[in-house]
């Protein structure tokens, strides 16, 4: 890449900062450049981003469907899963997975919503409601529509 | 936004992260205050890189990132179908975490020590202890809780590194090298980033040099680097690894439409793009840093082949640069009559075979002892 053609798409996502690009410049050189953003990596990002966004928005349909329990709603805004909140909330996986269904999380004890409070840097009452309406978790910027369900597919 | 329940800065009591992002252009006081401490924010394309080249250079050593990139071997690739990171496969450009600084520092004899916490409250004592002696500090935290990066590009990664220089307040002064200028982030906020669990957590890892070598010797490390990155890239132990794993990844690119719904298919493409470029790799997945790291070594060493290989190196950054736009035009379902999953295919054998060239030459070419 040579230095003049490093990209100035000005990327949303970059909120104004500046990416640091190694690139040729006019006397053979090596140097670092900065860019603004490349549309390339920005239609990744996006796409990305929508992504997680609608997950988070169908398991918070879910929720209100009484479906999903509002732990399975912020598990999907820290972009973790049963897994990881297990791992972060010192739970046993298929604990974590039985308290994800409403019935589940229903029988929780004062004890452990604390605890997955704090792994998800919530407070107790957050945990336990989940927003009326659909909204933004990840971005404000303009996204791609993306098809819903899209993670559903089996990997 | 949205509802009373969502928090978009996840961390407890702190600023929201776009609010803290929209001011850090211009002179802020986190900038101001890693003046005080006497160090220079080396603005750079990687996170492991950058802060090992801010600490060797603020401990006396002239280097810069591609230098330390090129002899911690830092360029490499994998890509590992079976191992999902957030339900897409793992694909890497560089090599795993903490190799970067532990092989640079073993090469250029600079003394290192690193150290891991079962607590949080000595996690930070001995962090506050040593930002408060002036020394600057290097930690390993998780992406998602550092609250001054904008949020979109905070995801669930264990594995990014940064340095503190100061404190202010309750506040860290954060030396990030992806970033352009220093930036001010809450305690609360660093503790959990540096105590986030799961795949390489951290616990609390902080590392620093502690001993610098009177002089730099860097013709035999340029050469143990060049060694060891052309064996790993040349002769892998599995076919998922080096010039093998790319030629690998072009066959499962063009067997994912037909095993994968067009909605993954597109996801797993832009996944690519995103360890490319959108992780801070300098662009072209590091392979232009690497051609910076040749150039530089080969004019140090007085090697003419290296310029030779960090020009073919270049080729190879404009190969992965030219890939991921032709990807990016699937990603956008743009492709039809333009881009097919063969010719991706093609463009991604190109580039393997590249790189397979690149390596080759450079290891019939390694500059004298």
């Amino acid at each position: 890449m040579r230095e003049e053609d490093v990209p100035q798409d000005e990327s949303p996502f970059y909120h104004g900062h500046l990416r640091a690009c190694y690139a040729v410049g006019a006397d053979g050189k090596y140097v670092v450049a900065t860019s603004t953003g490349w549309s390339a990596e920005r239609v990744a990002t996006a796409q990305a981003l929508a992504d997680l966004e609608n997950q988070v928005e169908s398991v918070r349909r879910d929720v209100l469907a009484g479906s999903a329990s509002p732990l399975s709603y912020h598990m999907a805004t820290r972009q973790m899963t049963p897994r990881l909140l297990a791992s972060n909330a010192g739970v046993w996986a298929w604990r974590v997975r039985r308290h994800l269904a409403p019935a589940g999380f229903a029988r929780l004890s004062p004890r452990l919503l604390a605890r997955y409070a704090e792994a998800l840097s919530l407070s107790v009452e957050e945990l336990v409601r989940v927003p009326s309406a659909p909204g933004r978790v990840f971005t404000d910027a303009e996204l791609p529509a993306f098809p819903a369900g899209a993670r559903g597919a089996k990997a | 936004m949205s509802g009373p329940a969502i928090r978009t800065a996840p961390s407890p009591g702190a600023p929201d992260a776009p609010a803290a992002a929209a001011s850090a252009p211009s002179v802020s006081p986190a900038a101001a205050a890693a003046a005080r401490a006497g160090f220079h924010h080396l603005h750079a394309g990687h996170c492991e890189s950058g802060v090992t080249a801010a600490l060797f250079a603020h401990g006396g050593i002239p280097i810069d990132e591609p230098m330390v990139f090129g002899i911690g071997s830092g360029v490499y690739f994998l890509h590992v179908p079976f191992l999902k990171v957030m339900g897409v496969p793992l694909t890497s450009y560089r090599t795993y975490p903490m190799a970067i600084f532990r092989k640079a520092c073993k090469r250029l004899g600079v003394g290192y020590r690193r150290q891991r916490f079962l607590s949080r409250a000595r996690a930070r004592a001995a962090l506050d202890a040593l930002v408060d002696a002036g020394v600057p500090v290097a930690l390993q935290g998780n992406l998602f809780w550092l609250s001054y990066f904008p949020r979109e590009f905070r995801f669930q990664f264990n594995g990014h590194n940064f340095l503190v220089v100061g404190r202010s307040g309750s506040d860290y002064v954060i030396s990030d090298p992806v970033l352009e200028a220093p930036v001010l982030c809450p305690a609360s906020a660093l503790d959990r980033a540096r105590f986030a669990r799961g795949p390489l957590t951290p616990r609390g890892l902080l590392y620093y040099p502690v001993s610098f070598p009177k002089t730099i010797d860097y013709r035999p490390a340029i050469r143990a680097a060049l060694k060891d990155t052309t064996r790993a890239m040349l002769r892998p132990p599995v076919r998922l690894v080096g010039a093998a794993g790319i030629r690998y990844l072009a066959d499962r690119v063009r067997l994912w439409p037909k095993t994968l719904s067009p909605e993954r298919t597109r996801l797993y493409l832009g996944n690519i793009v995103r360890m490319q470029e959108e992780i801070g790799t300098g662009g072209g997945g590091f392979r232009f840093m690497y051609a910076a790291f040749l150039q530089r070594a080969g004019e140090e060493l007085v090697h003419e082949p290296l310029l030779r290989a960090s020009e073919m190196m270049t080729a190879s950054g404009d190969g992965w640069r030219r890939f991921a736009e032709a990807a990016a035009l699937v990603v956008k379902d743009r492709h039809e009559g333009r881009v097919t999953f063969e010719g991706l295919g093609d463009m991604l054998d190109a580039i393997a075979e590249n790189e397979r060239r690149v390596f080759t030459f450079l290891e019939a070419n390694l500059p004298p002892a």
